[in-house]
């Protein structure tokens, strides 16, 4: 019988986290490209449009992510296309963080004085050009302290993916563990790992609410 | 492509929706309780001048909020037992919950405690006040009542958070999901009529907490602010 020593599990282990920041940096991106497409359409003031948003952010935020997983997992099934688990759970988090992303980054443009519009406006800048040179600039300044702090959410949120057998830091924990009888010592570790990736980003996140570099 | 949606089948199960349900609410009732409380407690300690307790509270905070809710309720549930600590999966989960909402509601109500007016803290002292009295009747109050929409967000997040104690085997509403289709094989129906009773118990918690806090809790405070 092969011995699992700490080294073979934290090893391991770091293999596996890995998928977790593959998977993290899939949810931001894709979140953050459909959030900022949500984000648009929701300044062009279309009431219609702005009603449909607001009931999908409504809906991400107020049912567990965990069975937004199986929902995607099992809608894909139902749609005939082929289900992995690597598609489910990036289009689950992408949907998911989309929805957050697109109400932080809303609350950021209302912070944007209004003045501010009335003057690009007054300058004879059309809508593309307020956002870009005149609003966004300003909004991006506000909005790196909550989305860096979402970021974290967004890793642990990946933690769930486990669930529908997505081979990621917990998934690899449970899995050693069971194999190692030693789940205080795995989980600890998986823990740890967790705290190690998350902590940097919750600790630069309130540094930068705390005033460095903010608007 | 013929998809033919059955949420008959589904409801034809209430039984074990309603089981579900009374479980959820009962996990986040009884875990919103006392990790609020230990968040005040807490939060009361980080005001004192005890540097040993602070620190290691502050490190307990930064542990809980910066690992996922499902590897703290795995290491109750599986890695405890090896230090003799053998918990069923309903004690595991609330002890899950509460150690993660104490974390955050700790950090939420001491971020209302820093916004007290230090003004107010010495007119306090100045009246007499015993050090307890000026926190429970001067910092607390209105701290609490700054914070209170972002401790009910919280509640709600644990509340949706408690989704994945059904993978211990807690008997809430996504295990009864997942019991149900597992008899009938209607995966997806069964999850988005759990989906829709979440999304239905959050707006109504919002709601009712919110409510509640405007109209009996901080009743005095929301007429004078």
């Amino acid at each position: 019988m092969v011995e699992f020593g700490l080294w073979d599990v934290l090893r391991n282990l770091l293999l596996a986290a890995r998928w977790t920041l593959v998977l993290s940096l899939i949810a931001l991106i894709g979140g953050a490209l459909f959030g900022f497409v949500l984000l648009v359409l929701r300044l062009l003031g279309k009431k219609y449009i702005n009603t449909i948003i607001a009931v999908y952010v409504e809906i991400f935020q107020g049912t567990p992510l965990l069975l937004q997983l199986f929902l995607v997992y099992f809608g894909l099934a139902l749609l005939g296309m082929e289900t992995s688990v690597w598609w489910s759970a990036s289009a689950a988090l992408v949907l998911y963080t989309g929805a957050y992303l697109t109400e932080i980054w809303s609350g950021c443009v209302r912070s944007v004085p209004t003045g501010q519009w009335d003057a690009a406006q007054s300058l004879g800048l059309t809508f593309a050009q307020q956002l870009k040179w005149i609003i966004f600039p300003q909004v991006y300044r506000l909005s790196v302290a909550p989305t860096v702090g979402f970021l974290v959410q967004v890793i642990k949120g990946t933690a769930l993916t486990s669930v529908i057998g997505f081979v990621e830091l917990t998934k690899a924990g449970s899995m050693i563990s069971n194999v190692t009888f030693k789940p205080f010592l795995v989980f600890s570790c998986v823990a740890l790992l967790y705290f190690v990736i998350c902590f940097p980003l919750s600790w630069y996140s309130r540094r930068l609410e705390s005033g460095f570099g903010g608007a | 492509m013929n998809v033919q949606l059955d949420f008959l089948t589904v409801l034809e199960q209430w039984p074990l929706l309603i089981t579900g349900v009374s479980w959820t609410l009962g996990l986040t009732a009884v875990s919103s309780f006392f990790g609020v409380l230990s968040g005040l407690g807490l939060a009361w300690v980080q005001t004192q001048d005890w540097p040993i307790p602070r620190g290691i509270i502050k490190v307990y905070v930064e542990l809980i909020r910066n690992t996922p809710f499902i590897v703290q309720l795995f290491f109750i549930f599986f890695g405890l037992p090896q230090l003799g600590v053998h918990l069923s999966a309903e004690a595991s989960s609330v002890l899950a919950m509460i150690i993660n909402l104490s974390a955050y509601s700790t950090e939420i109500v001491r971020a209302g405690i820093d916004s007290t007016p230090a003004g107010q803290v010495q007119a306090a002292e100045s009246l007499g006040l015993k050090p307890v009295q000026i926190f429970t009747h001067v910092i607390l109050p209105p701290a609490l009542f700054r914070v209170w929409p972002a401790l009910v967000a919280q509640i709600i997040i644990v509340m949706l958070g408690s989704a994945v104690c059904g993978q211990i085997s807690t008997e809430e509403l996504s295990y009864s999901a997942n019991l149900i289709q597992s008899r009938n094989f209607r995966a997806f129906e069964s999850f988005i009529i759990a989906a829709a009773i979440y999304l239905f118990l959050s707006i109504l918690i919002r709601a009712l907490l919110n409510r509640l806090g405007k109209n009996l809790i901080f009743k005095g405070l929301a007429q004078n602010g």
